[in-house]
């Protein structure tokens, strides 16, 4: 990296301040709490979650949030777990993923077991991470795309009807909205 | 293929993990350094993040179809060694950096006494 930066700069292409801002642009942006703020207002606000699940590029602007940590708004589909249905995401080609509302990927996101293994058997890799789909659960697998980055919505856990909005947010992991955990009451 | 490792890769054993949020992306210095070069070419207008991601799949489906087989006996994976690769691959494509001026420049400077950055 060192040999190709210096040969870039040489030839003007670029300066190593403009790489010294990119990584400070995704260091401050790098978490999902944008993730997490939009999955809290979905539970507590049934028409932005008509929304969200109807056009979530469209929606998720509502929360001020208008693209990634590279400038970049892919189009954005929000899947929503229920009873019947858990969704799980993944980027079975290289590692694409809803940058504005979650940051960077975690590593194992681009491993290549994660990427081949999710799809041939989603429900035993999911155990591996500690989560038992129940058998009458139907398994959707999402591929993202350069055109397409999905969000799980994942369900509001029992027992926090009488948390708001924030503090629900608090509670959502990362994980949780790429479909690998459930979001726990506290 | 019971162990749960085959999932989250390589590395220290991270059993049944969802890894906390606020994990560290960049495992070293000069990975963040090449995934600030591809952002900052992007930026510059010297090509497209699409770009960047098409070459980035043709890189990684080279390394899947050679140790994708074997997962045992295939060298650890490291994401930003296939994204390194791949931004090679695209300014070369380009003509841009060429592989032989890159190499020199590699060589130079692992010839460099040791410590000279600290």
């Amino acid at each position: 990296a060192e040999a190709l930066e210096a040969l870039l700069v040489e030839q003007g292409l670029l300066t190593s301040a403009d790489v010294d801002a990119v990584i400070a642009r995704f260091a401050e942006r790098v978490g999902p709490l944008n993730g997490a703020r939009v999955v809290a207002r979905a539970w507590c606000d049934d028409a932005f979650r008509a929304r969200l699940l109807a056009d979530a590029t469209e929606t998720v602007g509502e929360l001020g949030i208008k693209g990634g940590p590279g400038g970049e708004m892919e189009k954005l589909v929000v899947v929503e777990n229920s009873d019947a249905v858990h969704n799980v995401v993944v980027c079975t080609l290289c590692s694409c993923y809803p940058w504005a509302l979650l940051g960077l990927p975690p590593r194992w996101y681009k491993d290549p077991a994660y990427r081949s293994r999710i799809v041939r058997e989603p429900r035993k890799v999911l155990t591996e991470f500690g989560l038992d789909v129940a058998a009458d659960r139907e398994i959707r697998v999402w591929d993202s795309s350069a055109e397409v980055r999905y969000l799980v919505l994942p369900q509001r856990p029992t027992g926090t009807s009488d948390m708001d909005e924030p503090e629900l947010t608090a509670l959502i992991e990362r994980e949780a909205m790429i479909g690998v955990a459930e979001v726990k009451a506290p | 293929m019971s162990d749960p490792i085959s999932v989250l890769g390589s590395g220290p054993a991270r059993a049944h993990v969802p890894l906390e949020n606020g994990e560290v992306v960049f495992e070293a210095p000069w990975e963040a350094r090449v995934f600030g070069l591809a952002h900052a070419l992007c930026d510059a207008g010297l090509f497209q993040w699409e770009d960047v991601r098409e070459a980035l799949i043709a890189e990684i489906g080279r390394w899947d179809a050679t140790h994708g087989g074997q997962p045992e006996s295939a060298p650890a994976y490291h994401y930003f060694e296939r994204f390194q690769c791949a931004l090679e691959a695209l300014l070369a494509a380009r003509g841009m950096t060429a592989r032989s001026a890159l190499e020199a420049r590699a060589r130079s400077l692992a010839a460099r006494p040791h410590g000279h950055d600290h």
